[in-house]
């Protein structure tokens, strides 16, 4: 994937026109506004779009449809929330095949007010061996990875509650945010238990929004209306679906393989980025990942939400966008974090920029650390 | 007799033999007839080797608390048993893991203990389901 380094940017972004708790707006609403935005971001028309990547309910060819193009490539990848972010990497390796010219990458989620969602779709395995136990939702089965990672390298519940309060932090400073009020750890540690080791604050939003990325080559993206954020490396591995399947369960080897890739094809090390994206959906998984992607030695990816480090005005800003904690996460969180990275790049960011971002990490999980998609992202095109 | 929990669904026929036994009273599990791999969930190919040649055998009983959680609300609406209740992860002794609930235990993480020693504990459902529900070694 080296030759594939930066011969693609991403042009434009963008939310739907509302993200939050919306009542009024259907799934595929959510979808239509903000490919219509994204578009009108990089300066182009959606008639410009030949390529349409999306995942979830939705297939690729319905939203074709639902815009009125015929999309001479299309991409239904549907592992889990990370799945945008691995369509980044199907979008570059199309793009340079000239299977399309510009390439669409959509989320719409009706994820907390239901509008024009399809039933939901269990995969045959859990109805039989873990339904009838009591589990349901993610975080009856993320505590089970959070547990044995304390058990086995000693984290504590202060620790992920940290997270949340470094994440809060950034989203006081983002005006789209929906959680914007300080926070301490012991307002996550005395939030409503869910389910133990998780207090309600330990876990993400569930919100309604879309979001979109809208991608062209190189030569093509200096033509579009803003400054080019390059795709300069991209990942992406699969471990497991049910999580007794998982080999380790405080590492996530699908990480560790995305990243490795990502990293290859980029020509970087850990050192050299400034900003960094995590999924966010429990307070647990973005020091995981740090750990899995070998930025941290297992046990102390803890320590890079310390005061300082991921915060505002940190040396390493993480989750600047306020994250699917604090910001939104609508069940397939993995677009907004492509978002973030972009505007960041691009020196959009206002009160939460961070100076002189250059070089941002964007990495994603697919269920519980099943599937990971990773970006490498960068404001030049050094080869 | 009403279920107090939802009822496992589909019923697979390549895991006949592992619902089979749990109305016996067994904990069947799938071994490779070629690697000898032990595994669950039930499937016509081994993970380890791929070989398409599967028997079974009958499980211990005994394992190791890999991992749990104390679920304080239910997150379905066929689950009737008040909450808090202990999910787990359970490490069989002849290597796979399986999702479960420890029973018989102080729902608190004080108590409960990754890595303690479990044992099943057979518990019918409805005649056609019993489900292999794990406790503390020697509780009750």
């Amino acid at each position: 994937m080296k030759e594939l380094r930066n011969t693609v940017c991403i042009v434009g972004v963008d939310e739907s026109d509302e993200i939050g708790i919306l009542p009024g707006k259907s799934q595929l609403s959510l979808h239509l506004e903000a490919v219509s935005n994204a578009a009108r971001d990089a300066g182009l028309k959606v008639s410009d779009i030949d390529g349409v990547f999306t995942a979830g309910q939705h297939s690729p060819a319905l939203l074709g449809e639902a815009l009125g193009i015929r999309p001479r490539v299309v991409d239904g990848t549907t592992v889990g929330g990370c799945s945008f972010i691995i369509m980044v990497g199907h979008a570059v390796a199309a793009l340079n095949h000239g299977l399309c010219d510009v390439a669409v990458i959509s989320h719409g989620e009706s994820g907390k007010s239901q509008v024009g969602v399809s039933p939901r779709r269990d995969t045959s395995l859990t109805g039989p061996y873990e339904i009838p136990y009591g589990f349901g939702g993610a975080p009856s089965y993320f505590g089970m990875i959070t547990v044995r990672h304390m058990h086995v390298h000693g984290t504590t519940l202060e620790q992920w509650a940290q997270v949340a309060v470094s994440t809060r932090k950034w989203a006081a400073l983002n005006p789209k945010a929906r959680m914007r009020e300080p926070l301490t750890i012991a307002d996550v540690l005395k939030s409503r238990p869910v389910v133990y080791p998780f207090n309600l604050l330990n876990i993400c939003l569930v919100t309604d929004a879309g979001g979109a990325v809208v991608l062209t080559r190189a030569d093509r993206a200096k033509d579009c209306a803003k400054k080019p954020v390059y795709v300069r490396g991209a990942g992406e591995a699969t471990e497991h679906v049910m999580l007794t399947q998982m080999r380790d369960l405080t590492f996530s080897e699908a990480t560790r393989m995305s990243g490795e890739k990502a990293f290859a094809m980029a020509g970087v090390t850990h050192g050299d980025f400034n900003h960094i994206m995590l999924y966010d959906a429990f307070t647990s998984g973005p020091p995981i990942m740090l750990e899995s992607l070998g930025f941290a030695k297992r046990g102390e990816g803890v320590h890079f939400f310390e005061e300082g480090r991921s915060t505002p005005g940190g040396s390493l800003p993480i989750n600047t966008n306020g994250g699917g904690l604090s910001y939104t996460h609508t069940g397939m969180y993995g677009i907004f974090p492509i978002i973030e990275a972009t505007r960041q790049l691009r020196g959009e960011c206002g009160p939460r920029q961070v100076p002189g971002a250059s070089l941002s990490l964007v990495n994603g999980m697919g269920g519980m650390l099943s599937a990971a998609g990773t970006l490498v992202l960068s404001n030049d095109g050094v080869r | 007799m009403d279920a107090d929990r939802p009822l496992p669904s589909p019923l697979t026929p390549e895991a006949k033999p592992f619902w089979d036994g749990l109305r016996e009273g067994k904990l069947r599990l799938p071994r490779c007839a070629a690697c000898g791999h032990v595994f669950f969930y039930p499937r016509v190919l081994c993970p380890k080797c791929q070989a398409r040649d599967i028997g079974w055998i009958e499980a211990s009983g005994k394992g190791t608390l890999h991992a749990f959680e104390i679920s304080y609300q239910t997150f379905n609406r066929a689950w009737k048993i008040p909450p808090p209740y202990v999910l787990a992860m359970i490490q069989l002794a002849e290597g796979p893991r399986m999702m479960s609930n420890l029973i018989n235990v102080a729902p608190d993480p004080k108590v409960i203990r990754c890595d303690m020693p479990v044992e099943v504990v057979f518990t019918k459902v409805t005649d056609e389901v019993t489900l292999p529900l794990f406790q503390p070694e020697g509780a009750r």
